[in-house]
């Protein structure tokens, strides 16, 4: 049994506990609703890009000479995995749910016999996978000193990727981010990025008219598919800074009321260890006084 | 005479969304000006400054490099990499186009892509020239 100096520093420890998690989900609502703005700026580049691409990419079908960031380079035997998670932790599930999806991806195509490469974006990833996983990672990437993400940690990234292609280092390229759907809700998703996925977009109706091209399609295609790989990996990154301040917000806005909870039965355990004090004494003192 | 709808998108966000006489832009072939009711036309951009005239007259000047334009019956479509008015564009900024740009070609396999870095790096240093 517990003494009542003992309770009464429980209960001051939960409530600065209480304090320090309350303060968390205060800030990361904050910086939630940047993090949100600035996912939904980027969108229509993105979403442009995804036209123009699937424009394009429906005019050179079939045609010989599509470049290989779009078609593969036919082969499916190697497979780098960008995992792009947050630099920090007490956000509930969200790193570990992203490094799950990616574990589970990984032992898939291990299980098939191909060889894996990952990247890891973010240090809570890293820590997640290196233990298991520790030689297979190529690469880490580290943006703990970067407060907003802008483009050019997004083309960073993107370079480091297209160099290894360029340099024949895997087939195919995959990214792991959260996708931000709501506060409470972040979806753990995996994004093709070589071969590129042009399915998302929808063709601008030309009314039946057809592209010019300066110069060639095949050309602007070139030009355009490294760019965008740059850009679906700013959306990835932005997401996941959306999606981490969501998750980590709803995980202290539980801490907080948990230590209410908490605090409220010690209160209620201090209260009665007290009368029963109280009570015990004044017992004490009648029998005492009977006794006489 | 409907205007023509001129959209500037960078990674980061909507630049510019309305209706505006016409535009021209530095295409990596040459100069273009787009009118109202222009053909579909999809084009690269050269580093350069895009020239947009107002539907009440008067223009604005945008410096922007790395990009693509694309045009259809909705409008004209611009995306670039970067984007600066160039009432904000002074030298440092552009210095450090330059800079970015020569990394760039340090890092560029020889061939084809060492050509674009260097065509690249020289466009960005004649616009350092003539600013």
């Amino acid at each position: 049994m517990p003494s009542l100096k003992d309770l009464r520093n429980r209960i001051s420890s939960v409530k600065a506990t209480r304090k320090i998690t309350k303060a968390m989900q205060m800030v990361a609502a904050a910086k939630l609703r940047r993090a949100q703005e600035a996912a939904v700026a980027a969108r229509p580049y993105s979403e442009r890009m995804a036209s123009v691409l699937s424009n394009l990419a429906s005019a050179m079908e079939g045609k010989a000479g599509a470049p290989t960031l779009l078609t593969g380079t036919g082969f499916d035997a190697t497979h780098l995995l960008i995992v792009a998670t947050a630099e920090r932790g007490l956000c509930g599930g969200f790193n570990s749910s992203i490094a799950k999806i990616a574990r589970e991806h990984a032992d898939r195509l291990i299980g098939q016999g191909k060889t894996v490469k990952i990247i890891t974006v973010g240090k809570k990833g890293n820590d997640a996978l290196k233990r298991v996983y520790g030689k297979y990672i190529v690469d880490h990437v580290d943006f703990r000193n970067v407060k907003q993400m802008s483009f050019a940690e997004a083309q960073s990234v993107a370079h480091k990727v297209l160099l290894m292609f360029h340099n024949g280092e895997f087939d195919v390229a995959t990214l792991f981010f959260s996708e931000f759907k709501s506060v409470i809700s972040q979806k753990p998703t995996a994004l093709r990025l070589i071969p590129a996925d042009v399915s998302g977009g929808t063709p601008a109706d030309l009314g039946g008219a057809v592209y010019e091209a300066e110069p060639e399609e095949g050309e602007i295609l070139d030009d355009l598919l490294p760019r965008n790989i740059a850009v679906q990996i700013f959306r990835g990154l932005l997401e996941n800074a959306a999606s981490e301040q969501g998750a980590r917000m709803s995980a202290m806005d539980n801490a907080t009321r948990n230590a209410g909870d908490m605090i409220s039965k010690l209160s209620i355990k201090y209260n009665r260890q007290r009368q029963a004090q109280i009570t015990k004494e004044l017992i004490e003192i009648i029998s005492g006084a009977e006794a006489l | 005479m409907a205007g023509l709808h001129f959209e500037l998108v960078s990674p980061a966000r909507l630049l510019f969304s309305g209706s505006v006489a016409s535009v021209t832009i530095p295409g990596s072939e040459g100069e273009m000006g787009i009118y109202p009711g222009h053909a579909p036309l999809l084009a690269t951009l050269k580093p350069g400054v895009v020239t947009v005239f107002k539907d009440g007259g008067g223009s604005d000047r945008i410096f922007v490099r790395g990009g693509m334009v694309e045009v259809n019956p909705q409008g004209l479509t611009l995306l670039a990499e970067v984007a600066i008015p160039m009432a904000e564009l002074d030298a440092a900024a552009l210095a450090r186009q330059i800079k970015n740009a020569e990394e760039d070609l340090a890092d560029a396999k020889p061939g084809e892509a060492q050509r674009k870095a260097t065509d690249t790096l020289n466009q960005l240093k004649a616009l350092q020239s003539a600013l």
